[in-house]
This record gives structure tokens, sequence and C-alpha cells, in this order.
């Protein structure tokens, strides 16, 4: 049993070795600390925004996406959306929303969890965090993709405007409207995290691999398992 | 050998640096997370100073004299001309006259920016089209009787320190002696305070320097009260009369309760202006028909027009209200009307009130901007006549009156309060000041703007000689009031000045017999002799007679109500107000209770079914959060219209007496959708019978 939890979590690391090569061990640690720390922070900042501009708005529609919540005129692009038969934006990933703190925060302590795993399936608790971003844009696509292309068809331009998919990141376009989007700096905090766990991950092999390989190969050398 | 303590200091190290990394991150994306949720794709341009080319000049040269205009005039555009999307410096609120409303124009432009309904009902603003027992229309009647107009005079911007803050305006009705209090964060009238003492005013509104108390000055002596007594008893039983209307800030209303009157002898009291600085805690008031006279031209007796200016001397009233506050305070009042008012005999006996002789007539006393003098202006005397506060003070101190009044008024020594005589032409009214130390003094019967060198602390602002008239402009025509930027405050800017011209004659295209009145922009910029006319704008709603002019960053006004359901009657969210998905219809006997919202670009609900003769309650709210998004609400044929500007609530009612299918609609076109934001109100007859009904006959 305890062989299969050291197999997981691999080898700890001798009080002397510790004590001789700090920097060596620490590295991965306080990299992925810093991971993490950019990850705790992004929740508090916005992820993404999208700024419409059409001529009767002069100051733009502004709607701006945290994981949690969306801000902005929310209000004015829904009644707007109203008249080409979209679903309230507060519909979209409500779910998503929800869960976003705790998934974050699961997130936080599988990536802390990876810190002290010294074995290769360190990766696999890291692999959420590093995924994210990427999840993240996924998921937006999904909803501004599914909200598109449902229009309710008795709305009273759905005549005149068909269902269509809203551009995600970069320049769009409906009716007199220009949209905007772009990531914001949640986003990056978060892509910034997955970039240091990545990097954490080079420093993590670099000082638990030969740990690994040497105790593997001292248990060989006893004739032992692998 | 590795040194462990020595790495350790080198990795704590690297620690915070990474998190003060981090934490600096941070802040600079939260900087940039603020300025990148409201940046502006291909936002404004910056001005850049012009350069302007040989070409470009040929072109102003040609266009300039195809349409005869000359290089002032050129100037004169490049001084007013405001382009698409760029804000006027300064609001002008002006009193509307006989139109009973206040209008905002925006200077240097003279754009016209809106009108504020007061004393007129006014369909545009939903004023007074809200069925029975209207808030406005309640507000608007004297003893219970509709007064459906009014005559705006002078508005009065709320002040701190003397300085205007911007937060709220008072007006006064001369015709039927009432006051007004606009609230400036949504411009709407507030409140309307009829004067319990008197029929109509002159002298409202005027503020003290901290807006402590609005001054409601008299005019035409009555019996207090709306009494009645023969002219013949003139003397014994008409009075004059001035009000302290006590304003409560932080309600934004006047407080009736601690507001009270002073009794006066019934000359004829003019303006007003509250004192500051070295005067605070006076106010003065002007007169005119001291000869007491009664006129009956009908009977042989001189018209009032020779009977009231008979006399070489008026009197200035001199009112320390800071005492009279006290006084009034003490309990020391009698009541008339139900209303306090401290005789003329305790203002005597408290020394609240003196006279000051002015000369023939005065129209105008407008006190300086340091407060130390009154210029009060002669209208049939070619002189203002300076008087120094400070003289003034020294004078009642010691008791230095040349004679008491028939009503017993201590008169204080004409030479020993006055500071100097400065002659400027025929007609002087009002005055106005700037920052460079001139004075601004309107010549009605000249038809010119006087400007003059005032003495004293002023003598250092400009290189003239103190108590002088440096310069003319004429103004087209028969100025009234004018107004220079905050020129009735501590502080005036200088810079622009308007002329209120009265007549216009010729200025304009003819628009039958009645013409615009003309409000005259002066660009008094530069010291000395240039001050040039810039600007003429008819106004063609009325008479108006006073306009003040405020820095346009002072106002802080809302372009939205703060909340949905909001009141604008209560200035606070109506639990009334029905929310998104408590629409409906329901009924109680024969009352029937409607709850609508409106949203672009429709009403809900769209279809109201009431029965002929039930009473109708109806409570509508704009869901609209968004700038400009207001809604019109009509009843057609049943004199009902709201303005529902965003996130406004209204409560109206009215009796379903007329039956038949009654549209209704909204008024302000809101969206593309907009002739389609309707419904139908359905009154079923009592009878059953549906009326007319036009078309293809069924059967044969």
């Amino acid at each position: 049993m305890s062989r299969i939890v050291s197999s997981l979590i691999g080898p700890r690391v001798p009080a002397a070795e510790l004590q001789s090569h700090t920097a060596r061990y620490l590295t991965p640690t306080l990299i992925f600390m810093a991971a993490r720390i950019m990850l705790l922070i992004s929740i508090f900042l916005p992820y993404w925004h999208m700024e419409l501009d059409a001529p009767q708005y002069p100051n733009g529609l502004f709607l701006t996406a945290h994981v949690n919540h969306l801000s902005g005129d929310v209000k004015e692009i829904d009644g707007l959306n109203h008249y080409i038969g979209m679903r309230p934006l507060g519909e979209a990933a409500a779910f998503e929303r929800a869960a976003s703190i705790w998934v974050i925060i699961a997130m936080v302590l599988l990536v802390e969890g990876a810190a002290f795993v010294h074995s290769r399936w360190a990766v696999l608790l890291a692999l959420p965090a590093v995924t994210f971003p990427v999840a993240f844009i996924a998921d937006l696509y999904f909803w501004m993709r599914t909200f598109g292309l449902s229009l309710d068809p008795d709305a009273p331009l759905s005549s005149s405007v068909k269902p269509f998919v809203p551009t995600v990141i970069g320049e769009g376009g409906i009716g007199q409207f220009k949209t905007y989007a772009e990531f914001g700096s949640g986003y990056w905090f978060a892509v910034a995290c997955a970039g240091l766990t990545i990097v954490g991950f080079y420093f993590h092999r670099r000082a638990y691999k030969p740990l690994f390989d040497r105790i593997r190969q001292s248990r060989l050398m006893a004739g032992g398992a692998p | 050998m590795e040194r462990p303590k020595q790495s350790r200091g080198r990795l704590t190290g690297m620690a915070a640096l990474l998190c003060a990394a981090a934490a600096t991150g941070v802040m600079v994306c939260e900087a940039d997370a603020q300025q990148e949720g409201r940046r502006r794709r291909g936002g404004q341009q910056e001005a850049r100073p012009i350069e302007i080319t040989p070409d470009q000049v040929a072109q102003l040269t040609r266009i300039a004299n195809e349409r005869k205009l000359n290089v002032d005039d050129l100037l004169s555009a490049a001084k007013t001309f405001m382009p698409s999307g760029k804000h006027d410096e300064y609001v002008l609120f002006s009193s509307g006259g006989q139109s009973g409303q206040v209008y905002a124009i925006g200077v240097p432009s003279m754009r016209m920016l809106r009108s504020i309904a007061v004393f007129t009902p006014e369909s545009w603003q939903g004023y007074g089209f809200a069925g029975m027992n209207d808030p406005v229309h309640e507000s608007l009647k004297i003893n219970g009787h509709p007064v459906l107009w009014g005559d705006t005079h002078h508005p009065a911007l709320s002040e701190t320190a003397g300085e205007y803050d911007g937060e709220f305006l008072f007006i006064g009705d001369k015709a039927n002696a009432r006051v007004a209090v606009i609230n400036l964060r949504d411009w709407e009238t507030k409140q309307i305070v009829k004067n319990p003492l008197t029929i109509s005013d002159h002298g409202a509104a005027f503020v003290t320097p901290n807006t402590d108390y609005v001054i409601e000055g008299g005019q035409y002596a009555t019996v207090l009260g709306y009494g009645y007594a023969p002219i013949e008893e003139y003397k014994k039983h008409y009075r004059g009369m001035v009000t302290l209307w006590k304003f409560d800030r932080a309600k934004g209303k006047i407080d009736t309760d601690k507001s009270f009157a002073m009794e006066l002898p019934p000359y004829w009291q003019d303006l007003a202006d509250a004192g500051k600085g070295a005067s605070d805690g006076y106010f003065f008031i002007n007169s005119f028909n001291v000869e007491m006279a009664t006129g009956g031209v009908e009977r042989g007796n001189p018209p009032f027009e020779a009977g009231a200016s008979k006399r070489d001397m008026d009197y200035l009233h001199i009112v320390d209200w800071k005492k009279a506050e006290q006084v009034f305070k003490a309990g020391k009042f009698d009541t008339i009307n139900g209303f306090p008012v401290i005789s003329l005999a305790t203002s005597i006996a408290e020394g609240l009130l003196h006279f000051a002789p002015e000369p023939k007539s005065p129209h105008g006393v407008d006190v300086t901007p340091c407060g130390k003098y009154m210029v009060v202006a002669g209208k049939l005397d070619p002189h203002v006549t300076v008087y120094s506060m400070e003289k003034i003070k020294r004078a009642i101190e010691t008791k230095n009156y040349s004679t008491t009044d028939e009503y017993g008024v201590p008169v204080l020594d004409f030479d020993a309060v006055k500071e100097v005589q400065v002659e400027l032409g025929l007609g002087p009214l009002h005055t106005q000041f700037d920052d460079k130390g001139y004075a601004y003094t309107s010549l009605f019967l000249d038809s010119a703007v006087a400007r003059w060198s005032l003495g004293g602390d002023y003598a250092k602002l400009h290189k003239e000689q103190p108590w002088k008239l440096i310069t003319k402009t004429s103004v087209h025509y028969n100025i009234g009031h004018l107004s220079a930027a905050e020129g009735d405050t501590v502080s005036p800017d200088g810079r622009f000045l308007i002329s209120m011209s009265k007549w216009s004659v010729d200025r304009f295209l003819p628009t039958g017999p009645l013409l615009p009145q003309n409000f005259q922009l002066l660009d008094i910029g530069e010291p000395g002799t240039a001050m040039p006319v810039i600007y003429d704008m008819p106004f063609p709603v009325g008479e108006p007679h006073y306009c003040q002019m405020i820095k346009a960053d002072k106002l802080k006004t809302w372009t939205v109500y703060p909340e949905v359901g909001f009141n604008p009657h209560t200035m606070r969210l109506d639990p009334n107000s029905p929310r998104k998905g408590d629409e409906g219809v329901t009924r109680e006997g024969n009352k029937v209770l409607v709850k609508m919202t409106s949203i672009r670009s429709h009403f809900k609900p769209e279809h109201v079914e009431v029965n002929e003769g039930d009473l109708v309650t109806w409570r509508i709210v704009s869901l609209e959060t968004t700038m400009d998004a207001t809604h019109g609400f009509c009843i057609g044929g049943y004199n009902i219209n709201l303005s529902l500007e965003p996130g406004e609530y209204t409560e109206f009612s009215f009796i379903a007496d007329r039956p038949g299918t009654y549209p209704f609609y909204c008024t302000e076109f809101c969206s593309a959708l907009h002739l389609e934001m309707m419904g139908y109100l359905h009154v079923k007859p009592k009878s059953g019978v549906v009326g007319p009904v036009y078309g293809p006959v069924s059967g044969k």
C-alpha cells in the first residue's frame, strides 16, 4: 500500500539533500506558488471584454466577463438582443459562473498538490490549471454559438437578422453595431498561471527526476522490484 | 560545499521579488482593466493648434464677402460657434416670463438646451398631464383653485459660501407670489410654495450666501393675507412684506414651518439681494412709490406712473435677517393667515429694519462680490448710487438718522452711507460684476450696457480711475436685466455677459406683431473699451427677466434616474413601482389597478380592459437605464401624457367615464419599433351597446 502511495507521490527528499540543494527543490515549489497566486488574482479581474459601437451609442456599450459574473451594459445589450430574439446574457454559462470560484480554488489546490507530488503524476494534478485558458475560450465560444444560433424565430427583427455566431475575439458586427472583443487582464493572469506551471514542471523534473532515478536505481541494485 | 544559509537568503529574496512582481502586475492590470472597460475605439480626436492655409483664407474671405460679413463678425462666429458634440462652458438658467417656465441655454453657443416646466403645465415633460390628483396640479392650486400659469422673474441658483453650488434653482412667480424649487439633479420642479400673505410679488427669488433662506420680496402692497380694504385706507391697511423661506437642503425643499415674513410699509418693494462677505447677515430691497400714490386716473387723479415717481428719493430697505431670525425664533411675531409675520413695530423696536434714501424709483440693488458695496440703479436717475456697508453699519450704530418715515422706520442719513455716485447714462437698471474690478450696468433708455470701474479694494484689479464709466456697448433694444458669468457671486468669472433685451425690433425676421425677445451675448473678456456683442439669440417663449450663468461643470446632473422605479416627486425609489414580472391588471369592485412596465419597444400589459365608470389607478415604470432612452405614455382622449425618463416611475388615476377603445402609445420616438410601442385601453360601455361600427355589413 505504502509503495503504491510512494510511487504516486514520488520520493521524499532526504533532509541532508534538501539542506545541500535547497534552491533546486524550492524553485519548482516557488514557481508553482507564483502560478497559484496568478490564478487566484485572476478571479478579481475581467477575463473578457466586448465593446459594441453604434452611431447612437457615442460612448459605446461594454460587456465585461469575470469568471463568476458579467458586468457593464448587460441590461442595455439584453434589451437590444431581445429585438433579434437572443436570450438574456445572464442565462448563458450559468453553471460555469456559479462553479467558477470553486473550480479555480480546486485548481489552485491541485497545483499546490503538484508541488508535493514528486512523481510524473504531478503533471496530472496541474493539467486543469494548464488547460484552463483554453477551456475558458472554448466555453465562451460554445455559449456564443449556442445563443447566436438559437434566436427566437418570433422576435421583432427575426426576419431581418438571421442566426449567426458572434465573434469571440477580434472584430465582428451585427446590424448597425461593430463589435470588438478581447481578453481581459484576468485571462492573461490565467495564461500566466498556465505558463508558470509549465515552467515549474521543468524545474520540478530537474529536481526530482534525478532523485527518482537514483532511488529506482538503488532499488534495482538491491534486487527489488522497480 | 553549499552555503545553505546564504542560499536560503537568496531564495527568500527571489520569492519576495516574485510576489512583488505579481502584485505590481495586479495593479498595472487593474488600472488597465479600468481603462479598457471604458475605452472608446477611434475616440475623439484631440484638438490641435490650427493653421489656416492661404487657400482656406481665400475661401473664408469669399464666404465672408458673399454673406457680407466683416472681420468682427468672423471673430464673433469663432468665439461662439460650437461644433457638433462639443459642450458649452456655461449654462444660463433664464426665467421664461409669462410662459411660467425656466429655460436653460448654453453659453457661448446660445443654444437652447431645454425648458423646465414650473408654473405652467407642459406636455412634453408630462408636467400636469397625469390624470386626477396629479401632484403637479395640486402644487399649482391657489386656495383650491388651479392657477395654470406664472410670470417667472428671478432665478436664484443655490449657493454655498456665496458660490453657485449647482444643486438647486429657485424662481419666483410675480403674478401669483409663488416660489418654486427645482432640483438640478433631474432638472425638475420639486416644490411650489404660495405666499400666504400677498397675491403678487417681485423680489423673488434671492438666496442668502449658504442658501439658508430664499428671499421673496413683495411688490404691490395689498392687505396682507389676501384681505380687503378700500383704496382710501391705503396707508392704514395696505402693507408690503418680505418673506424668508427656510430652505432644507437635505430634503431639497423649503420648510414652510420654519419660514417667516416681515411686515413692511406699503411702498412697492422691488428687487432684493442678499449681503455676503462684509454684508453677510443683511439683505437689501429697493422700493418705489414711497409717495404711496393710489392712482385712479379715471377719477382725475394722477396715474400710478406719475404719482409713484414724484419724489426724488425712495428707500433702500436694509434688513438684518440674522437678527430677524432670532426675533422669529424668540416667538416675537404675529400670525396672518396662519403664517408668522414680524410686525413693523417689532422690526423697528428690535432694530431689524433701516432705510437709506435712494434716488428716484430705483430698480436693482446689487451687492458687489466682496459684499462691501451695494449698487443701486436709479431708473429715473442717470447715476448708480454706491452704498458702503461699513458706513451703513456705522450709521446704524451711531443712529445717524436723517428722519423716520411715516411708520417710524429710521432713515439713515444719505451722505453718511453713500460711498459714491457714478453717472452712467439713462435708465440704469441692474448691475453685474466681473473678475477684473469692473461693474456692468444695464441702461434701459440708452439701450446699452455700461462698463464702469469699481473703487476701494477693486481699484488694484484694473488700470482705470476708480468709480468711473469706461465704455458703453449698444444693445438691441431696451435692455432689462443683464447677467455676467457667475456675475452675482463672490467670485465672478467675467468673460461673458448676457443682455436681456426686451425689444428685438429689426434684429430678426418679423414673426407677426408678436416679436421674440433678444438675448445678446457680449464678450467682456478684454479690459478697457472693447466689449462687443457677439451673438443674438431670439427668445421666443415669453418675456424673460433675470437669468444666471453657472459654470457647466458645477452641475451634477443625473442622466438617468439612480434606480429603476424612482419617483421624481419623492426623489426616492417608490415602493409602489411595478417590477419586471409584476405586470398585470387587478380589480377590486370598481377599482382597477394597472401595473405596467415599459421598455423598448413595448408596454406590458398591452391590453387593459376596464368597465365604464371604473376608477383606474395606473402605475407605470420605465425599465430603461440608458441615457436618453425616454418613453412617453399617452392615452388620447383622456388628457394624459407622461414623460417616462430612464428609471422613472409615475402613478396616475382617472375615472374611465368615456367608453370606447383608446389606443395608448409611446409619445417619444424611442426605437426602430417605436410606432409599435402601443396598446389598447378598452373601456366597456355600461349599456353593453357597442358604439358605431362602420365597414362591410354582414348579410345580404
